[in-house]
């Protein structure tokens, strides 16, 4: 299992009316090759921001910092063209909202061939015959048919699965997935994640999963990599981090997920509202929210350390945390 | 053939009314009578003249004393050269500079364009028409004031009546590069006003389309920034901006009048102008049934291009 892209320190500000604003604060993380990256944290955490910034695609006026090595070369210092370059050949993504992600005018013949076309340099041809090949993989019915049809024939599960198509025509190494099932009912949920693992492991494809979706990670991800206000607040392999939490925020989340086994059992939801980019609280950013805070959380932030059984987590509170500073 | 009905009858009264204030002249109460029957009741007018229209018939005109459709005939190739070259213009400049501005949002580029813009919108037509003049044909001499062509020219040989297209045809490429001459000025005078409306129509399309996630899609294929402009961006604001070049050949069609005058260009304009003074009520009847069917035209056919542009209009 080797490091295919490695982010450190990832900084993103955004252009406001009342100067840079900082949305991602110095996130870390690896991603390895065969295996599914899962990003979680609720709405306005950075998630979105934080893929966009590995592809290129913040709005203008973003500033970044930090670096994402992908093969040794550092995609945040890439000149443009370069960068382009990358983009769907090296790192491909797809979208949240399968209805209008995709063209409504262009066939999807030519959604899903221009970039092999131009990228890979195929006739029309060979990418006719690729794309056809593309849509079987991706399990479209009839997939001749469907090259000459419109998004607007098809239903929203079905312009996922051409979504991803149409990420993965160039053959791409990492797939970013921002919230590729929320936008679906649950019947078609199932079927798209299912895909998605499945690329992975046939391909060897390394897939960024970004959701607030905590069972969807729970089942699908390698690693779990959780974000508060822009800033990590733990990471590591999947089982410690869904199954035995140990941040505030996280073991919040989990809590706050139904459980089959204890249908009756009430949710616990986590208190306050979730600090927006205009208002982030000093220290750690869950401070305001958390149970366990302590006067320190509200002035220093806390650092991600490492403990024992593989994971990082930034919670001073935390008793093995605590004894590791020590 | 019911639009057009629809269309001449607000034409009709008008009939009656002018030939009425021309009574003051004997001589042309007495050529209506003789050719039009005005002394009949209004609808048997009108009926009579619908008849004739549906032979081909537009009437006599008063001041060349030939039917009204042969000097349409004669005079329509020229102002549809002189309005299809200023909707080309109009377009190339107007939205090539929209696509511009809307890019460049709220940076200088986007503010000189909007100045550029709002100036061609405003200016008055006959001043602009005066001083492009005074300053290409009278100080610079670049261009030719007046007509389609030199006097000592000959026209190319008759094939649509566009002398650029009809000089091309024939291979008479001195006489392309003096209509181009003749027809440059008076054809960006009637631009300028286009050129900013669908400056101002293709900034505001292409910024909403700049919002959709389907834009992002075409970025993140790593396709390069023209492609993702022309093919994924102009597309899906297309629609709107060729609403309102549909409907600029209205003003178009208005605009001649004045620049064709000016220019001494031997068009519809022209032609409608001196029949307007004249009350040539034939002549004028005809000009605007040949606008009004211009304008239908035209509006089908962006109808018609809607369905080829987008592809769930045909569902609708």
């Amino acid at each position: 299992m080797t490091t295919l892209l490695s982010v450190r320190d990832l900084r993103v500000w955004l252009d406001t009316a009342r100067g840079p604003l900082p949305i991602v604060d110095g996130v870390s993380f690896d991603i390895s090759a065969g295996q599914v990256f899962g990003l979680a944290g609720e709405s306005g955490s950075g998630k979105t921001i934080t893929a966009l910034a590995l592809l290129g695609l913040l709005p203008a006026g973003a500033r970044t910092g930090g670096s994402a090595i992908l093969d040794g070369r550092d995609l945040m210092t890439m000149r443009t063209a370069q960068r382009r370059r990358t983009r769907g050949r090296e790192v491909a993504m797809v979208f949240q909202d399968p209805m209008s992600s995709l063209h409504p005018m262009l066939t999807i013949e030519r959604q899903l061939t221009e970039h092999l076309r131009y990228q890979l340099g195929m006739s029309r041809k060979e990418a006719d015959e690729r794309a056809v090949e593309l849509l079987t993989e991706v399990r479209i019915p009839n997939p001749e048919a469907a090259l000459r049809g419109h998004p607007h024939q098809f239903s929203g599960g079905m312009r996922q699965r051409i979504q991803i198509a149409i990420a993965l025509a160039c053959e791409p190494r990492l797939l970013v997935a921002d919230e590729p099932t929320t936008a679906l009912d649950v019947t078609v949920q199932a079927g798209i994640l299912r895909l998605l693992h499945r690329l992975c492991q046939e391909k060897d494809l390394a897939v960024m999963l970004i959701t607030h979706d905590l069972g969807v990670l729970s089942a699908l991800a390698d690693t779990v990599t959780v974000m508060y206000a822009g800033r990590v607040v733990e990471s590591g392999p999947t089982a410690q981090v869904m199954g035995r939490s140990r941040h505030p925020y996280t073991r919040g989340l989990v809590d706050s997920l139904p459980h089959p086994e204890a249908a009756d059992r009430a949710l616990v939801p986590i208190a306050g509202e979730p600090a927006g980019p205009e208002s982030r609280p000093a220290g750690c950013a869950f401070h305001p929210r958390c149970r366990y805070m302590e006067p320190p959380c509200a002035t220093a932030v806390p650092p991600l350390i490492r403990i024992d059984d593989g994971r990082e987590m930034a919670c001073p509170v935390d008793p093995l945390v605590a004894s590791l500073a020590r | 053939m019911a639009f057009v009905l629809t269309h001449l009858v607000p034409g009709d009264p008008a009939v009656a009314n002018l030939g009425d204030r021309a009574s003051a002249d004997p001589v042309a109460v007495r050529i209506y009578r003789e050719h039009f029957g005005l002394d009949k009741p209004l609808p048997v007018q009108y009926f009579v003249y619908l008849g004739n229209l549906l032979h081909g018939d537009l009437g006599e005109s008063e001041q060349s004393q030939r039917p009204v459709s042969t000097d349409l005939a004669e005079y329509i190739p020229a102002t549809a050269e002189l309005a299809i070259t200023s909707i080309v213009l109009a377009c190339l400049l107007g939205i090539t500079l929209g696509v511009i501005a809307a890019l460049n949002r709220n940076r200088l580029s986007d503010q000189i364009i909007r100045v550029v813009s709002l100036g061609g919108m405003s200016t008055p037509q006959f001043w602009l028409a005066l001083v492009a003049l005074y300053i290409f044909f009278y100080k610079l001499s670049w261009v030719p004031g007046s007509g389609r062509l030199d006097a000592i020219v000959l026209p190319p040989p008759h094939l649509t009546g566009l002398f650029t297209i009809d000089s091309l045809a024939a291979g008479q490429f001195d006489v392309f590069a003096n209509s181009i001459q003749h027809l440059i000025l008076p054809a960006c005078v009637l631009a300028a006003f286009n050129m900013g409306l669908f400056t101002r129509f293709t900034r505001s399309a292409v910024l909403e389309v700049l919002e959709n996630d389907y834009v992002r899609t075409a970025r993140a294929k790593g396709l390069p920034e023209l492609t993702v402009v022309f093919r994924h961006i102009l597309r899906a604001a297309s629609p709107p901006i060729l609403t309102v070049v549909g409907l600029a050949f209205g003003n178009v069609m208005t605009g001649t009048v004045l620049v064709e005058n000016i220019f001494s260009w031997p068009g519809i304009g022209q032609y409608s102008y001196r029949s307007a003074t004249a009350l040539d009520l034939p002549a004028i009847v005809g000009v605007m049934l040949f606008v009004a069917i211009v304008y239908i035209l035209v509006n089908m056919v962006v109808d018609i291009l809607y369905g080829i542009i987008d592809p769930r209009v045909q569902l609708a």
